[in-house]
């Protein structure tokens, strides 16, 4: 854990955004499904702010939130003050899918910004120019999106924000969509033009599940927890810039901040923190990843027991991949995941040695006594006389406490593994349960 | 290559609309078209009797004919296009409005295209009294009829579904609506817009071709045309005047294509939302041409300029868009506005009601019924009969690309020709050789749609993939088995889409082609398109009323019951991306 006690420069100054209980909720069934809880935050000149959490955190929200994109049900963003209470001047966003017009040039892209503000042509045609200059974008002025390459988009993204001379720029995933290589270097790119102090901003909210992104990039970070979204820890970075990923002092950090994720792995289960009850939301993490980390893990080196953040990386994958599939191995009682470790239970080990068929009735079984919505669909059909039941009766039930989408993302994560374990049969086309080759 | 833009007529919101709301649509569609030519007919009729244009069979005429069919054809496309753009965008933009304006699309539709000319040309006439325009705007709004609704549909589609990040991203960056719309809406919706209006365009020729001349009770309408000449040849028993007339048409069509549609689409190929490069990037000769000519630059310019500044006007001040919080909607408003809708709808009812019962007996509605059974199973029959031709042509001729390449543009070809030109050459047939009209009229329903079929047929075969195939081939898969579980599924949802075209097609053409004539001698199939006709010429319009009323009702009622699942099992079952 790093120091808190030296406070940068930047924080002695006045913020300048600042969130005020931030709630938001969507009416649903009897109650309401909260997405946000009471967020407050405060964004200072000179900083760069990271927002790390999993899918459903709700930390792309909160972005969207402060670029006034949607409205909080409670709370408030105070910029320049007074609440922001849409799309305010000053502050623009770069989409992690890039967001281009496709039937504009990288030129039009990039004025088009301007335009809306009323900008005259010619003056927008010169800090079009001079932002894709600053950018590297030079020489493709006249392309059109699709002629260019994802990192050449990401960098029109970054050029089309900038030449409104934003005082924050929100960053929404802007690297995620990018190969590792490009990534890292548009990053780099990025971050020098911050240092230099050659962009017109004067601070950066990046969101991003990728813990080493968060570690390499800002200089504070709120971790968020899921289901709902609330900032669990706050972190500050005071590594100087360019970071060095090799260096211990920043391993040790990935490693602090894994484990801090690790500990609280999703709301809801804070109170019982390995137990399922029926209305659980169910990430989508199919079999195969279950019983690959399985046999990752028990063979050599780890034999049992590893480090998650250096599974991440020797696997490449990223917290949203490896974190649902480490978490539902503990929820199916085959592991045990404690402060970025995991541990794999004798079941496991088992697991790991046997045939497709054994593996298929052990994964049953710890399904059928896991899993309380499998449980109950099981149940289900054995009363019902046809041994038939349709999807919708279970996903009503689901959508007392879930949203819709996530109601149908649990359920067809059930499906999955029940087809796999072979507990149910599920017909996608009458979208009907049935128990009829259950066993074979 | 125009077919690889076939899933854009997937557009359309076939599967998107509410049904209780028909219940409303329905009788308000009937009773607006009622009171509008009622109005005008109790108010301005008798008619002053038109000088009559004089139409000449000398083909020395023709050229000045097409023209002038083309040009009404180009005013309706017009039209077309300002309607799309307004009705289109006010039922996306306000959730009230659209409860109420989708319905009343689809049921619109579904209203055959010469029954608007039956109901609406005594008020065009009445705003023109004695002069021509009066007719000009009753036929050129019968073509509007025929383009508008699958445009207004393709647009609304594309506005409901326009690429959230692309949203936002115009939101964040602060567009005003003005903006919004140029910068982001129309050009998203551009590619599935320019194909629905290339079917518009060629399906509407069958129409301009029909209503150039006819007859309205007392009201003849006759306009110097492809169509007056059409109908001029066929009173005077003139085949050589028919063969010119079939002549110019087959010109006018593959200028029209050469010029004008095959620009466009090359044109409004880099509004495609696909990230990907295009396999086959359409061309077209003409668009290069003119991109490449000096004085279309020098002339074109200043426009294309004009149009940019407008474009990028704000016409709204900059100030801060307030967006609500996540609340219910309105509970006050709702339950005030449902209930005006309904009263609406329901004095409509009742105002068509009663002017049907004025001159119509209730044997005769069950009687009507009866012959719209009839005209039914003609339909229903022909287009099994086509898809039973059309299917395994199209799926042969599609595995075969460069047979493909030369059959599919002559298919679409075939689509736009207005069938109804060989009409004629049918009657005589059925003359001479004594045949029984109620069997031998019915394939004129279907001649000009079939091509839909075929030319669907073979889009999907050509985009079938080609591992699917080699599959097949390694498994040795073949006959029964290779038609039933490869290709069929594989080629289902563009059938779908051409059969739903096609028979579309078809209940519109009942309305000519059950009656028909050559000279003096008139044949008539019995069914519901021959009533409709039969009562128009007569200019008995509770009747008219009461048999469009349940045309459309016909219409409605298949594409509920078969073409919308049909659809969506297609979309959600076979769809092979």
């Amino acid at each position: 854990m790093v120091a808190l006690d030296t406070l940068s420069e930047a924080t002695l100054r006045a913020p300048i955004l600042t969130l005020r209980g931030i709630n938001r909720a969507f009416p649903k069934g009897s109650g309401e499904i909260k997405v946000l809880a009471d967020v407050d935050l405060s964004l200072y000149a000179g900083e760069i702010v990271g927002l790390l959490g999993r899918s459903g955190s709700g930390k792309s929200t909160l972005l969207r939130i402060i670029a006034g994109l949607i409205r909080p049900s409670s709370g408030q963003v105070i910029y320049r003050d007074e609440p922001i209470t849409g799309p305010a001047e000053g502050i623009a966003m770069v989409f992690q899918t890039f967001a281009l017009f496709p039937w504009l040039t990288v030129l039009q892209n990039v004025e088009a910004g301007l335009e809306a503000i009323g900008v005259s042509p010619k003056e927008s045609r010169r800090r079009a120019l001079s932002a894709i200059d600053l950018i590297g974008l030079d020489g493709f002025e006249s392309a059109y999106p699709r002629e260019l390459s994802g990192g050449m988009r990401q960098r029109v993204g970054f050029a089309r924000a900038l030449v409104v001379e934003p005082t924050i720029l929100l960053l929404d995933e802007p690297f995620s969509a990018l190969d590792v290589l490009t990534a890292e270097t548009i990053r780099t790119d990025l971050l020098d033009l911050w240092i230099e102090h050659r962009l017109p901003t004067k601070s950066m909210l990046l969101v991003t599940h990728n813990i080493e992104e968060a570690v390499f990039m800002c200089d504070r970070i709120l971790i968020f927890t899921s289901n709902p979204g609330r900032v669990s820890d706050e972190i500050e970075v005071l590594f100087p810039h360019p970071r060095n990923r090799l260096d211990p002092a920043f391993r040790q950090l990935v490693d602090e901040i894994y484990a801090k994720m690790t500990a609280r792995p999703s709301a809801g289960a804070a109170e019982h923190p390995q137990k399922l009850h029926l209305a659980s939301w169910l990430p989508i993490v199919s079999p195969n990843m279950m019983a690959g980390l399985i046999e990752t893990v028990a063979a050599a080196p780890y034999h049992g027991k590893a480090d998650l953040p250096e599974i991440a990386r020797n696997l490449q994958l990223e917290v949203d991949d490896l974190f649902p599939v480490a978490e539902m191995l503990q929820n199916l009682g085959f592991a045990e995941v404690k402060e970025g470790d995991i541990r794999l239970s004798a079941d496991a080990r088992n697991f790991a040695e046997l045939d497709p068929q054994p593996r298929k009735t052990m994964f049953a079984q710890h399904l059928l006594t896991s899993v309380p919505l499998a449980q109950h669909i099981r149940h289900v059909l054995d009363e019902r006389p046809g041994h038939r039941a349709p999807r919708v009766r279970f996903e009503q039930e689901l959508e007392d406490y879930l949203s819709d989408s996530a109601a149908e993302e649990t359920l067809d994560a059930v499906i999955d593994w029940g087809r796999y374990g072979e507990i149910f049969a599920y017909d996608d086309q009458a979208e009907m349960f049935s128990l009829e080759n259950p066993e074979g | 290559m125009r077919a690889s833009s076939i899933s854009y007529a997937s557009l359309t919101a076939r599967g998107l609309v509410p049904n209780r709301w028909d219940l409303v649509a329905f009788p308000l569609v009937i009773g607006l078209l009622l009171l509008a030519s009622e109005g005008a007919r109790q108010t301005l009729a008798p008619l002053s009797t038109l000088k009559e244009p004089v139409v000449s069979l000398d083909p020395i005429n023709l050229p000045e004919y097409a023209l002038r069919t083309t040009l009404r054809m180009l005013a309706a496309m017009a039209a077309s296009l300002f309607f799309t753009f307004t009705y289109a965008t006010l039922a996306a933009k306000s959730r009230r409005v659209e409860l109420v304006l989708i319905p009343i699309l689809d049921i619109l539709q579904s209203v055959p295209v010469l029954g608007y000319i039956s109901f609406t040309v005594v008020f065009f006439m009445s705003l023109f009294p004695g002069r021509i325009a009066g007719a000009e705007a009753a036929v050129i709004f019968a073509i509007f009829t025929a383009q508008a609704w699958n445009m207004a549909f393709s647009f609304y589609q594309s506005l409901r579904t326009a690429p959230r990040d692309l949203e936002e991203a115009a939101r964040s960056f602060r567009f005003s609506a003005w903006q919004r719309f140029w910068r982001l809406e129309v050009p998203f919706a551009m590619p599935g817009l320019i194909w629905n209006m290339m079917m518009s365009m060629s399906g509407s020729w069958f129409f301009i071709v029909a209503s150039e001349a006819i007859t309205v009770g007392d009201t003849t309408i006759t306009l110097p045309g492809i169509g007056a000449y059409l109908a001029k040849a066929t009173e005077e028993k003139n085949l050589a005047a028919i063969g010119w007339v079939i002549l110019t048409m087959i010109i006018v069509i593959l200028l029209y294509d050469q010029l004008m549609f095959r620009p466009l689409v090359a044109w409004a190929d880099k509004f495609r939302f696909e990230q990907t490069g295009a396999q086959i990037a359409p061309n077209s000769w003409f668009l290069e041409l003119l991109e490449r000519s000096r004085l279309m630059g020098t002339v074109g310019r200043p426009a294309a300029v004009t149009l940019r500044i407008l474009a990028r006007q704000r016409f709204a001040p900059l100030r801060v868009r307030r967006i609500g919080r996540p609340e219910a909607p309105s509970t006050i408003l709702d339950p005030v506005w449902f209930l005006a809708v309904a009263a609406a709808a329901i004095f409509a009812a009742w105002k068509v009601v009663a002017f049907v019962a004025s001159g119509v007996s209730g044997s005769e509605v069950l009687s009507v019924f009866k012959l719209g059974l009839l005209t039914l199973t003609r339909v229903v029959v022909l287009i099994a009969i086509a898809s039973l031709i059309w299917v395994p042509v199209g799926v042969n001729v599609g595995l075969r690309p460069r047979l493909a390449e030369k059959i599919q543009p002559l298919a679409q070809f075939l689509a736009a020709f207005p069938a109804n030109l060989l009409f004629p050459v049918f009657v005589v047939g059925i003359v001479s050789f004594h045949l029984n009209p109620d069997i031998w009229l019915s394939p004129l329903i279907i001649l000009g749609t079939q091509w839909y079929i075929l030319f669907n047929v073979i889009a999907g075969t050509t985009a079938y993939p080609t591992d699917f195939r080699e599959a097949a081939t390694n498994f040795q898969m073949r006959g029964w088995q290779w038609w039933r579980s490869v290709i069929l599924p594989g080629i289902f949802p563009y059938f779908v889409t051409g059969a739903i075209t096609a028979a579309g097609g078809a209940w519109n053409a009942t309305i000519v082609a059950e009656v028909v004539s050559w000279g003096n001698t008139k044949v008539t199939a019995q069914g519901l398109g021959a009533y409709i006709a039969d009562n128009t010429a007569a200019g008995n319009y509770p009747k008219i009323v009461l048999g469009i009323a349940i045309m459309s009702l016909f219409v409605t009622l298949f594409n509920r019951l078969l073409w919308r699942p049909l659809y969506h099992y297609a979309e959600d079952r076979l769809r092979l991306d």
